[in-house]
């Protein structure tokens, strides 16, 4: 009966909204195709799939591409590396926009101020290929950070292919890539501070050092903690090109992150079930970690993603 | 009168104190700067270095070592490069425009009263969260038919929901009495998306047609998935990716420029330095005229979560 009575409003709203059914139409192509058919493919992480049987042929085997995973010794380097790359990256990345942008608001000097907004912001706009393709250029056996930290250091050879350095150089480029223009919205928050506050506090004698860390950061508090959150929601998910485009088979060892591993599971070699099994455990923990960190969020700082 | 000294000199001191913080600020800054910057012109000196001098020379540059601009020329004689530029540029004009053209639809749609729109716009939200992943993703992409063929670049991720969600803000602030006046005049959706929701949205259209030419430009993974068969497609990225992250060799007709094949290998390596350069600069020049639009972007994005 409900069903009816949901039919005869639709069609109804069909009617009055057709324009906009239609416009819909691309639209839901689109998700429906490339969003929705892929995420059926999920399947074939639970079978022994086979691309002449197609997933409908193919044996299903259930849990066991999952549970070879777990088992196999490449398990606790890929999550232990992933781990690592993202949790280096928060630690050391995390707060250093926030610095930036209460220390450059302090700066008068308008034009200064613009200059080094702008400089700061442009590695943002350098696409991944080059600044990888740079990093690679500049701490190979030739390259002037090698020969820089060869002669402060007793350290030997390239960088780029000792696995030791591996996480150093991909969190030092992170942040230097990142932190002006994930300063933007601190800026943005800055701004929105009410200025009689640094008035009050200027007229009882405040110094200025006093009034970055007792007026500015705690404003700042409700974005950090929101964007702490959400990072942290994403911990998992560290981004897969840079990974990808700095690593080679020498620096497996701390190089190799979940994502370049279902990379070379499902295209090198071939064994598409396996990749999409641990794909799919990536996301699945993902998408937990999300959640959790969307409802702490929503608790802490009534602010959530949905 | 000895208390208002006091209060005078207590002013002084504090002051000072401040310039100091000040000065130090202005140097952290002014390195932090020079940090961010100086890779940048290191490639733009190694750009416009003699090979030979340029080999020899070790650590940092402040100059060009010598000064020549063969590795400029011999990338001017990369076929592969350049069909990879055009490409590239047909990607993004092409791609851009299909970008916006859905993406516009979805933003129209989910911004007007109908009965579906919640379900449907928590169907386009669980796509940013939930995916299928490489292989299936893969696989769909194959089953269709696209591999080795322009939409294989063009299609897939063609609607960002992150952006979407923007431009549905910017259309939301559109005051609801322009539309409903419109509608009482007999206007249709389309009209109304044509004459009055896009001429009052052009600041966040910016900031999105943007945010995607921006992506165009810097994509690199699908080509890399789906065009091995079909190499004369790739983009400029991927064109880069083997020549600059996996060493392959670069296709400088070094015949042309009369050097001794002992220097056409330093030649190369200056022209890798000039063929960053040269797939820079276009973003370079750009950039400072739409960097509001981007910051803009960012804060929407930023308040919406």
């Amino acid at each position: 009966m409900k069903f009816k009575n949901f039919l005869t409003a639709f069609r109804k709203d069909l009617r009055k909204h057709a324009a906009i059914y239609i416009m819909l139409i691309p639209v839901l192509i689109y998700f429906v195709l490339f969003c929705y058919r892929p995420m059926a493919g999920l399947l074939i992480a639970f079978e022994n799939y086979k691309p002449r049987k197609g997933i409908w042929g193919s044996d299903w085997v259930g849990l066991k591409n999952f549970i070879n995973f777990f088992q196999s010794p490449f398990f606790w380097r890929i999550v232990k590396n992933t781990l690592w790359l993202s949790f280096g990256t928060l630690v050391f990345g995390f707060p250093f926009p926030i610095f930036f942008a209460i220390l450059l608001n302090e700066v008068k000097n308008l034009r200064f101020k613009k200059v080094v907004q702008t400089i700061t912001y442009l590695p943002h706009f350098i696409t991944m290929v080059i600044i990888c393709s740079l990093i690679i250029q500049f701490t190979n056996t030739e390259g002037f950070i090698t020969t820089m930290v060869n002669t402060i250091s007793s350290h030997t050879g390239a960088l780029i292919t000792d696995e030791k350095c591996f996480r150093a150089i991909y969190i030092i480029s992170e942040i230097w890539q990142t932190f002006g223009w994930n300063s933007i919205i601190y800026f943005a928050a800055i701004s929105s501070i009410d200025a009689e506050q640094y008035e009050a506090a200027r007229i009882d004698g405040a110094s200025r050092w006093q009034m970055m860390f007792k007026i500015t950061l705690p404003e700042l508090i409700p974005t950090i903690m929101i964007l702490l959150i959400m990072q942290c929601g994403r911990i998992m998910s560290v981004g897969w090109e840079k990974a990808f485009l700095l690593q080679t088979p020498i620096t497996y060892n701390t190089s190799d992150i979940i994502s370049t591993y279902v990379y070379r599971q499902g295209f090198v070699e071939m064994n598409y079930s396996n990749s999409t099994a641990v794909g799919m455990f990536n996301s699945v923990v993902n998408l937990l970690l999300l959640t959790v960190a969307n409802s702490l969020s929503k608790k802490f700082t009534e602010s959530s993603l949905w | 009168m000895a208390k208002n000294k006091n209060i005078i000199r207590h002013k002084m001191r504090e002051s000072l104190s401040d310039r100091i913080l000040v000065g130090v600020i202005y140097v952290v800054m002014t390195f932090l700067a020079v940090i961010t910057l100086y890779p940048m012109l290191y490639v733009l000196f190694a750009s416009f270095s003699d090979p030979i001098q340029f080999a020899i020379k070790k650590g940092l540059l402040f100059k060009p070592a010598g000064f020549s601009i063969i590795g400029y020329k011999s990338v001017m004689t990369m076929r592969t490069f350049w069909r990879g530029y055009g490409m590239t540029m047909f990607y993004l004009v092409a791609g851009t425009l299909i970008n916006m053209t859905l993406t516009i639809l979805g933003a129209y749609t989910m911004s007007r009263k109908f009965m579906l729109r919640k379900p449907i716009m928590l169907l386009m939200i669980f796509t940013m969260y939930f995916g299928g992943g490489m292989i299936p993703t893969y696989l769909t992409i194959k089953n269709m038919g696209m591999t080795g063929t322009i939409w294989s670049i063009l299609l897939p991720g063609c609607i960002s929901v992150y952006n979407l969600i923007i431009l549905r803000t910017g259309f939301e602030g559109i005051p609801e009495s322009l539309v409903e006046s419109a509608e009482m005049d007999g206007a249709g959706d389309l009209t109304i998306l044509w004459k009055i929701i896009l001429p009052l949205s052009k600041a966040s259209l910016a900031t999105i047609t943007l945010f995607y030419a921006v992506g165009r430009w810097g994509e690199w993974y699908n080509a890399m998935v789906y065009l091995e068969s079909n190499r004369s497609l790739y983009p400029l990225q991927m064109i880069l990716r083997e020549t600059l992250v996996e060493g392959q060799n670069l296709d400088v007709a070094v015949d042309v420029m009369g050097v001794s094949t002992a220097d056409s290998i330093l030649v190369k390596e200056i022209s890798k330095y000039s063929m960053v350069i040269i797939s820079t600069v276009p973003v370079l020049i750009v950039y400072p005229f739409v960097q509001k639009y981007f910051v803009k972007g960012v804060m929407i994005g930023a308040v919406k979560g």
